[in-house]
């Protein structure tokens, strides 16, 4: 027979906390959504009718579509650079033992910490210089600058979990380092590496601020946006916002599936 | 393969790790590095796997020096004290490793996997994930990927160190079998005497990253050179004696004459806890003296007793129980101890 739960006001507090701190959350969802299916010409919520004329709009506007693949394309370079930089450099900031390595380790987070603005307005500089204001390519490169903590972040963590005697096993069976890096350690930082590599694609896709100093008439999707909201009100916006939200929403959904990695998908298999 | 190191230094700042180490292990043969932890045995092994380079001296393999040559090129299979089984390759991919970093043809791998799992008695489970095997299984899959190569020494360290007693017995007779049947030049590290005994061809005690000394396990038993290996390869009782022509003078038992020569003035004496005689069965012994009984052990087949001698040190005595023997005397009992002095070994000084 089961023993009856007992009632208990600690839980029960934590449970209606936790409740409204995810509504909080949510709700600006539950907003955005019906405003984007709305058949009125402007913000209003509730909408007075059903329509889905703003996607039509989204679609049909070449502004909207080439900032859409404008940010994509940045993203995804983004993300190579950011992978192709911050892997390497995960790896000297565990494995070195160079005096002083551990506080390069702390600084490696520097461009969370420092405002955004002061880096926009230093990589202004000495972008104009190189030329690179205006070009999507130049955005990608200011956002791997944003996006290289979370890729070292992440991916040294898995690094300090790895059990390095591995390593040395696989040396010790005949393994030179390329293929000890390629067919042992990677493998298993599969989950850190697909994590980081979603996360810097979605810092990216999301960032305005650099996009405003840096991209001047080549706009990406949330500058497009920002001049949006600031010159005509109109439900495309929700629209638009709706699709950046499933975008990012697949992005982690993914990153879910297949960031666990090693664990669910090996067992399956 | 034969191997050698000679006089191999080690030092980490102004700690040496190896203090100039010479040991030879021949063609075939199972010799252990048993060590406190500390001791520098970790660092020979490394040292002859080729994960540290020592500073000076060198590594010869079958007389080609291999001092300075990366691990892959050494061909010597390894197995860790935690397996270091590669967790996202199954026991079959984990086993084919080295043969696919040596290129070897398809066929060859798929072959020689099979044989290297029956080795070890899991042919079926080549398709598992080593997380879905227990640990003895795991130790025997990293065994079979050490030994599936044909490398030129086998190097096992402290791999039976995560196991329960029974399962630790059991391999350790497996691994023993199986290093007979391939002829496998094995050097094995361990800090448990024990399984140094049951194991090796040979044992080199270390210590301080110095070998004092190297034998068989049963001449080590016997006769230790030296007082830390005396104490540290199975139980001992130390006594002390002044000596005075060739008889030793020792508190509590008296007079102690001893076979040999040996330099007047103090010495040690080694006196395993199995040659001391207990009551009745001590009345015949040439050297005696009275004991009382500070504690009882019983263990099953034995008994161990510590004994306080009138007049002298404390000695641990083990006497073999059979299922008719009475129980062993009790604590606080007064009883005749004694020993016949062809059992006593004189520990050398220094």
């Amino acid at each position: 027979m089961r023993h009856p739960r007992r009632f208990s006001v600690g839980n029960f507090l934590l449970a209606s906390s936790a409740g409204l701190v995810f509504l909080f959350l949510m709700l600006p969802l539950l907003v955005v959504f019906p405003i984007s299916v709305s058949s009125a010409s402007y913000l209003q919520f509730p909408p007075p009718g059903f329509s889905w004329q703003w996607y039509q709009r989204y679609l049909d506007d070449p502004g909207w579509i080439d900032a859409t693949i404008r940010s994509v394309q940045a993203a995804t370079l983004c993300t190579v650079l950011a992978m192709g930089l911050g892997v390497p450099l995960s790896f000297f900031l565990v494995r070195s033992r160079l005096a002083g390595v551990r506080v390069l380790d702390r600084l490696a987070a520097a461009p969370i910490i420092v405002p955004t603005i002061i880096l926009s307005i230093a990589l202004y500089g000495v972008f104009s210089r190189l030329q690179l204001i205006g070009e999507w390519y130049g955005v990608a490169i200011a956002h791997t600058v944003l996006a290289l903590p979370f890729v070292v972040i992440l991916v040294g963590a898995g690094l300090r979990t790895f059990d390095e005697a591995q390593e040395q096993a696989a040396a010790g069976l005949g393994a030179a380092w390329p293929r000890i890096i390629w067919r042992v350690t990677l493998p298993q930082l599969r989950p850190s590496l697909i994590s980081a590599a979603f996360l810097a694609f979605i810092s990216s896709f999301d960032e305005l601020v650099l996009a405003m100093f840096l991209s001047g008439a080549s706009m990406t999707l949330p500058k497009k946006m920002f001049d949006n909201i600031m010159m005509e009100i109109d439900p495309t916006i929700a629209a638009v916002s709706v699709l950046q939200i499933l975008l990012v929403g697949l992005c982690l959904g993914l990153t879910s599936l297949f960031g666990r990695g090693a664990l669910t998908t090996t067992i399956t298999r | 393969m034969q191997l050698s190191v000679k006089g191999v230094v080690r030092r980490f700042g102004p700690v040496a790790a190896l203090g100039g180490v010479d040991l030879d292990v021949a063609e075939g043969e199972f010799l252990t590095i048993l060590g406190p932890s500390g001791s520098g045995k970790t660092t020979l092994l490394k040292t002859v796997a080729g994960f540290e380079i020592p500073d000076e001296g060198a590594v010869l393999l079958g007389g080609e020096d291999v001092t300075l040559s990366p691990p892959r090129r050494r061909d010597m299979g390894m197995v860790f004290q935690n397996y270091a089984l590669f967790p996202h390759m199954t026991v079959a991919q984990n086993v084919a490793f080295p043969l696919e970093m040596r290129r070897r043809p398809r066929e060859e791998i798929t072959r020689r996997v099979e044989e290297a799992l029956r080795l070890v008695e899991l042919q079926a489970f080549g398709e598992r994930l080593p997380r879905q095997l227990s640990g003895g299984q795991q130790q025997r899959v990293a065994l079979a990927r050490a030994v599936v190569f044909g490398p030129r020494l086998l190097l096992l360290d402290e791999p039976f160190g995560a196991l329960d007693r029974k399962l630790r017995e059991a391999l350790q007779l497996e691994v023993r079998r199986l290093q007979r049947r391939l002829r496998l030049t094995t050097l094995f590290i361990t800090h448990d005497q024990e399984e140094a005994l049951i194991m090796s061809d040979r044992i080199a005690v270390m210590e301080r990253g110095r070998i004092e000394q190297v034998g068989p396990p049963a001449e080590l038993y016997a006769r230790p050179a030296t007082r830390f290996v005396a104490d540290f390869l199975g139980e001992s009782n130390l006594l002390e004696g002044s000596l005075l022509d060739g008889v030793a003078q020792v508190p509590g038992f008296g007079g102690v004459p001893l076979a040999g020569a040996h330099p007047p003035g103090t010495v040690t004496l080694l006196l395993r806890p199995e040659a001391l005689r207990l009551a009745t069965e001590a009345e015949a012994a040439p050297c005696q003296g009275l004991g009382r009984v500070v504690e009882t052990i019983f263990l099953g087949l034995s008994a161990k007793l510590r004994l306080q001698m009138d007049g002298g040190a404390e000695v641990l005595a083990r006497i073999p129980l059979r299922p008719s023997s009475p129980p062993p005397a009790s604590e606080g009992a007064t009883m005749l101890v004694g020993f016949s002095p062809e059992d006593v070994h004189v520990v050398p000084r220094g």
